[in-house]
């Protein structure tokens, strides 16, 4: 009775064939990787190599918390916001112009042109487009400013064009049969249904281009990231590392208080 | 003079107040963005963005440089698909520890709970500060570490990609029923075992669906993660930029689309495929 | 001393009580049934054992040791000799039922074995037994989600079985069985714990199942303990002042109106051999 079989040894497999394979494909990919890129990890984790690490971290501290260099700090920051501020305002806007075609508002060709220009406004990663406005408008926060206003007019024109889409229809058809002009029926009739999906998604995509806002200095395009470029291209680690503080802090803050809104907008919801 | 009786519009002075302070805050912010229009129709602005545009037909497609492209765009995946490895190595300890569903000491609860609660803080503190510093930071002060190369790229991908999977995982661990892991615990299992037997096989596939949709978002980073030298596609994209060489990054623009749309069928399709 | 709780009480975090003052102790091998209204506190009792929680009140000492006085180590160790069976078995769904049964003995296990077990089990034999004594050996690979509500409380019993712990606590290991299964199941759990002197204490919905085969019951109410008597001492209104119910019928398996006839007449069925009840 307690001898286990032949056909209870193959059943009793944890897993399936499949799965077996596809594991084993995972980790063949992921070797591959590694030893496409020739990395060599256990490199890392040698003494010299420790020593070395924290002789380079070591020069970042202590940070400098210098008045002067803090008040540059903060208007880096505020620069910041301001820049993802402005560049998801005017991306909200514009998104809102193109959604109108891309959702089949003008017919089929205006429709497949205007998807066609949201898929690559948003395929283009922010940094490229940052990288692309500095030859157009020179360096400084605007090229950032048009960067994120560029890509972001992608993501939201999308996500506007599927709520207009999903709008119902009602309110505007029967403001239209009313004799209302074709515009003024939508702005009375469809645009208070979308008004605040938009809103939500435009906060949302605003919180994530703050964060964008801190690395697209790197290309020249202002904020707190062109301050870290330009101390670290000089080797000012302290100042660096008050800079990345500061990048910390504002992500953070961002976190919280978007965290706060979402949580007091529930309780007022339920 | 209107007759007293005419009611008005009890929420005009709100909207009022409302439009003042957006017009108010909008200006400074104006300000600070260093918002100038006409930047964009300087002639010297123009004439070189006519010349670097005009150049972008034909996009460059000799045998040498797409040779030279298909090795970056290799490159590319390789770095995503090793910094969401190592990223994983970080992440699942770390998740483990943090799950409170997991917690030993929460039973009774039992010895050495301000000790649990001390680690989990400072596991809770390091996720933080590892996903608030965004990656192409990490990859701009590694490369200063490691020299140029993916290698910054990868291990800025995994330190910044390690915080995002180790917060969500530890959400994950503990969203769903959690009781069979609890009674395992109470039955003098370890809290490693009590994950495979009990918490593992229900989540496993929320675990892993979104660890695909983060190597999705590790392709879109380690494509720009080459602007600050840490390897890639980026790189290449930076040097033609540079060289304002319209055809190649014409040609380079197109990789990246295509790139990030297969990314994203790769990761619908394994998705899918794990619901 | 298999167990003793002195004077214990349990508040809830949100300030219900559960129990109050309940001394109760059993010595090694003892078999105990624990009867009373749902919300008596049957539950409480059992996971207090199971060192699962932490009376707020009063003393707990299991199979000779303070669990809440031990460190993580002890504890753990302490908690692999008490198995408990749950009214409904946390399995994950997706689990197999061998793997579910395998689970009971990772307190004990290296962990190497453990991780292996996983991908391939090192145990067949051993969690086959223990279904085939629940009269399920046919379900061995089937997923915990594909097994009837019935089904799934013998894998649970079976897991609990094959952990061999040296204190056996079950919480309603019947309630999904038809009767035939229930006493199946108890008459396992009384051959398992006779075999290796090892201590039982069973909560149970259906009194009758409990007065014929448990030497000792204690009767729970309103989180105190009624009684606490062999069966042959315990009359009718003793019952009926435990469920509170002056004429309608005291919960039964099947319904069946309970008979008090002459002391020994209320041994269990002669189709099962059972094992006879210890000479303490």
């Amino acid at each position: 009775m307690n001898t286990v079989s032949s056909a209870e040894r193959r059943q009793a497999w944890g897993l399936c064939l499949n799965c077996w394979l596809i594991l084993a494909a995972i980790f063949g990919i992921v070797w591959a990787s590694f030893a496409y890129l020739s990395l060599d990890l256990m490199q890392l984790f040698t003494a010299e190599a420790g020593r070395g690490m924290a002789d380079f971290v070591s020069r970042f501290f202590p940070p400098d918390t210098s008045a002067e260099f803090l008040r540059r700090i903060a208007r880096g920051a505020l620069q910041t916001v301001a820049i993802s501020a402005i560049g998801t305002l005017l991306a909200a806007f514009a998104a809102l112009l193109l959604a109108l075609p891309a959702a089949g508002r003008f017919g089929a060709l205006p429709k497949a042109a205007s998807r066609l220009v949201l898929n690559f406004m948003r395929s283009v990663p922010e940094l490229v487009w940052a990288a692309l406005m500095v030859l157009a408008a020179g360096l400084g926060p605007f090229a950032g400013t048009l960067a994120l206003a560029l890509h972001t007019t992608g993501v939201l024109g999308r996500l506007f064009a599927e709520s207009l889409e999903n709008a119902p229809p009602e309110p505007a058809r029967a403001l239209l049969e009313s004799g209302a002009a074709p515009s003024l029926a939508f702005v009375y009739g469809t645009l208070p249904v979308i008004l605040p999906q938009c809103v939500a998604y435009s906060l949302y995509r605003w919180e994530m281009n703050i964060r964008m806002a801190a690395v697209l200095g790197f290309v020249g395009a202002g904020g707190l990231g062109q301050m870290l470029y330009y101390e670290l291209s000089l080797l000012h680690e302290p100042q660096a590392c008050a800079v990345i503080i500061a990048m910390l802090a504002l992500v953070i803050l961002v976190d919280a208080a978007s965290a706060w809104v979402r949580r007091s907008q529930l309780r007022a919801d339920g | 003079m209107f007759p007293s009786s005419l009611p008005r519009d009890p929420d005009a002075p709100k909207r009022l107040s409302w439009a003042m302070v957006a017009v108010v805050a909008l200006w400074p912010l104006l300000q600070l963005a260093e918002f100038n229009p006409a930047a964009l129709l300087d002639a010297r602005n123009l004439k070189v963005m006519r010349g670097f545009v005009s150049q972008f037909f034909p996009p460059e497609l000799s045998t040498e440089f797409l040779a030279l492209l298909a090795r970056a765009t290799v490159e590319t995946l390789a770095m995503a698909t090793a910094g969401i490895a190592l990223a994983l190595l970080l992440a699942a300890p770390l998740g483990l520890l943090l799950a409170h569903s997991l917690s030993l000491s929460r039973i009774g609860p039992g010895p050495g709970r301000g000790r649990g609660e001390v680690l989990r803080a400072l596991a809770r503190l390091l996720l933080l500060a590892l996903r608030g510093i965004p990656e192409l930071v990490w990859a701009l002060l590694l490369v200063r570490a490691f020299g140029l190369g993916p290698a910054a790229g990868v291990l800025a991908l995994a330190l910044t990609y390690g915080g995002m999977l180790g917060k969500v995982y530890a959400e994950i661990l503990e969203s769903g029923d959690t009781r069979p892991a609890r009674a395992l615990l109470e039955t003098g299992s370890g809290r490693l075992m009590a994950f495979f037997y009990g918490l593992l096989p229900s989540t496993a596939q929320e675990l892993a669906s979104y660890t695909v949709y983060r190597w999705e978002c590790a392709v879109r980073a380690s494509v720009i993660m080459g602007f600050v030298g840490a390897g890639g596609l980026g790189q290449l994209m930076d040097q033609s930029m540079k060289m304002l060489n319209g055809g190649e990054v014409s040609a380079i623009l197109m990789i990246f689309l295509l790139l990030v749309l297969l990314a994203d069928k790769i990761s619908l399709t394994l998705r899918k495929a794990l619901a | 001393m298999s167990f003793r709780l002195v004077a214990a009480g349990l508040v809830h975090a949100n300030g219900q009580r559960a129990l109050r003052k309940v001394s109760l102790a059993a010595r090694r091998g003892e078999r105990i049934a624990v009867i009373g209204p749902s919300g008596a506190g049957k539950t409480s009792l059992l996971r207090i054992l199971a060192t699962s929680i932490r009376p707020t009140e009063g003393q707990v000492e299991v199979l000779d040791l303070y669990p809440w006085q031990l460190n993580g180590a002890q504890l753990r160790q302490l908690r692999s000799r008490i198995g408990l069976i749950h009214q409904a078995p946390p399995i994950p769904p997706r689990q197999r039922a061998i793997t579910a049964i395998l689970a009971g003995r990772l307190g004990q296990w290296p962990w190497w074995k453990a991780l292996l077990s996983l991908l391939y089990p090192l145990d067949i034999a051993g969690p086959r037994q223990q279904l085939a004594r629940l009269d399920l050996a046919d379900r061995l690979f089937e997923r915990c989600d594909r097994l009837s509500g019935g089904q799934l409380q013998r894998v649970g019993a079976a897991r609990v079985l094959y952990q061999q712990p040296d204190l056996l606590l079950a919480d309603e290991p019947v309630s999904a069985m038809d009767p035939a299964l229930a006493d199946l199941t108890v008459n396992q759990l009384h051959a398992e714990a006779a075999s290796r002197g090892a201590t039982l204490v069973a909560s149970l919905h259906a009194v009758d199942l409990a007065l014929r085969w448990f030497p000792r019951v204690v009767g729970l109410k309103a989180g105190e303990i009624l009684f606490d008597l062999p069966p042959v001492k315990i009359s009718d209104p003793m019952l009926r002042d435990l469920y509170a119910s002056e004429t309608g019928p005291l919960p039964t398996q099947d319904h069946q109106p309970l008979e008090f006839g002459p002391a020994g007449s209320r041994g269990p069925k002669s189709r099962i051999t059972v094992v006879p009840p210890h000479p303490l």
